[in-house]
């Protein structure tokens, strides 16, 4: 059988992003109609196509079904425990600056356990790039109620339905100063990757919240359909609105869906904010972490 | 192809021919690619693979243009699109749409899984 691949590195049985995943962990534990795999592709594309140095790119997750992806991807990651994935990538971030930390968690490890972290991360305007994947529960540990969870859903805690008031994230770290915050969902495939690539080369805090379908439990749970009828859902009902008003983005439940690129500003970083503070202040006597300075650049 | 408005160009336009790739057995049957394929290239087919899910095949074989929306849907790594090969672009290009194999990882894998 004749066939060009265009990318001869890659052997016919796998697949163009094969060399950026850990493929003896393939097939990865993901329900049949999870998105999670799909933004784990976007990233992988994004990787690939902006060609970043991959020894010098670290990816954190946390725990959760989305918390798996740091253990599938072959890169420098580390699988923290619940909610500590951004105090575990802060340290790696201020310790090494020179590597580019990505932190891929879902919305219960992010915005629920380790909600503190990531509006004090959002506030520092932190060197981090974070990816929370949404699917509205706490799904591996069952479909638990999540900060993010819409009113009325059910949940397996909240079984008739939930009265809480949800996070409206994007919303949220816009106004704590992230310095770059979109909203895509998983249907919303080459936008997702589009922003993955803008958010790799950025400085600041960059918030990119993707929306999953969880076909096991949050659609199972509120009779959904199947993962597919999710991403139909998407297809009608979402809308993409760059620029919008973070305050108008708020997801209500199987309401519309605003998507886009709602902050983009160049904001001065935690590193940048912090060297320029203590030049000012100590002058001569501030010994500046590296690239900039420091013990760790000479020995290089 | 059908437009529904003709593109002033479109005697320079090069529609790309691509062929699509199924991984078989890595698939979850969720039907992502089948149901956004632009094309109407793929179906789910009736048989069943390793893991017991119904993968999709390919029923329009040449149709495929190559636009990767089937390998960035795909939550499973288990479809891509490669650019066909030039001299098959006119028709016959059959032959050069395939379902391949598992990796050797995952057969081990699927070794352990019976043992087990
Ligand atoms: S429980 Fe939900 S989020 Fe977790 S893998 Fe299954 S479908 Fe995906
Ligand atoms: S590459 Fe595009 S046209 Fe070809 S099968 Fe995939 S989705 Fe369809
Ligand atoms: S998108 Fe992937 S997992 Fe889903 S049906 Fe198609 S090949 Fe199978």
């Amino acid at each position: 059988m004749s066939k060009v691949i265009d990318r001869p590195e890659v052997a016919k049985e796998q697949h163009p992003v094969a060399p950026l995943l850990r493929m003896d962990r393939i097939p990865h534990i993901w329900c049949p109609g999870c998105g999670i795999g799909t933004v784990v592709k976007c990233f992988a594309t994004a990787l690939q196509e902006t060609e970043v140095d991959l020894n010098k790119l670290a990816i954190v997750s946390g725990i959760g079904c989305s918390g798996r992806a740091a253990g599938y991807m072959k890169l420098d990651g580390f699988h923290t425990t619940h909610g500590r994935a951004i105090p575990f990538a802060t340290g790696l971030k201020l310790a090494r600056p020179e590597l580019k930390v990505v932190v891929f968690s879902g919305d219960g490890d992010l915005a629920g356990i380790g909600g503190n972290h990531l509006i004090h991360s959002a506030r520092r305007n932190q060197d981090l790039m974070v990816i929370l994947v949404n699917n509205f529960n706490y799904a591996m540990t069952g479909g638990q109620n999540a900060p993010t969870t819409p009113t009325p859903a059910k949940t397996s805690t909240m079984p008739y339905g939930n009265f809480e008031h949800p996070f409206n994230v994007p919303h949220l770290v816009a106004s704590c100063g992230a310095s770059y915050v979109a909203r895509w969902t998983s249907l919303h495939v080459r936008r997702m990757t589009k922003s993955f690539k803008e958010a790799l080369n950025r400085k600041g805090f960059r918030f990119i919240e993707v929306v999953t379908p969880c076909a096991t439990l949050y659609a199972r749970l509120n009779k959904l359909g199947l993962g597919l009828d999710l991403m139909r859902f998407y297809h009608q009902e979402s809308e993409i609105r760059n620029g919008a008003d973070t305050r108008d983005v708020a997801i209500g439940y199987q309401s519309k869906i605003i998507c886009g690129k709602f902050v983009d500003e160049d904001r001065p970083s935690y590193l940048e904010t912090m060297h320029e503070y203590y030049r000012k202040v100590l002058g001569d006597k501030y010994v500046p972490t590296p690239p900039e300075g420091g013990m760790l650049r000479e020995q290089n | 192809m059908k437009f529904w408005r003709k593109p002033l160009d479109l005697d320079q336009v090069v529609i790309p021919h691509g062929d699509v790739i199924i991984i078989k057995d890595r698939c979850k049957g969720c039907g992502f690619c089948v149901e956004y394929c632009p094309k109407g290239v793929l179906q789910m087919s009736e048989e069943f693979n390793i893991k017991g899910y119904h993968p999709p095949i390919v029923v329009k074989s040449g149709e495929c243009v190559n636009c990767n929306l089937c390998e960035m849907l795909c939550p499973e790594f288990a479809i891509y699109s490669v650019p066909a090969p030039e001299d098959e672009t006119l028709g016959g290009a059959e032959e050069s749409l395939s379902t391949v194999e598992a990796t050797k990882e995952e057969k081990t894998w699927r070794r352990t899984l019976r043992a087990s």
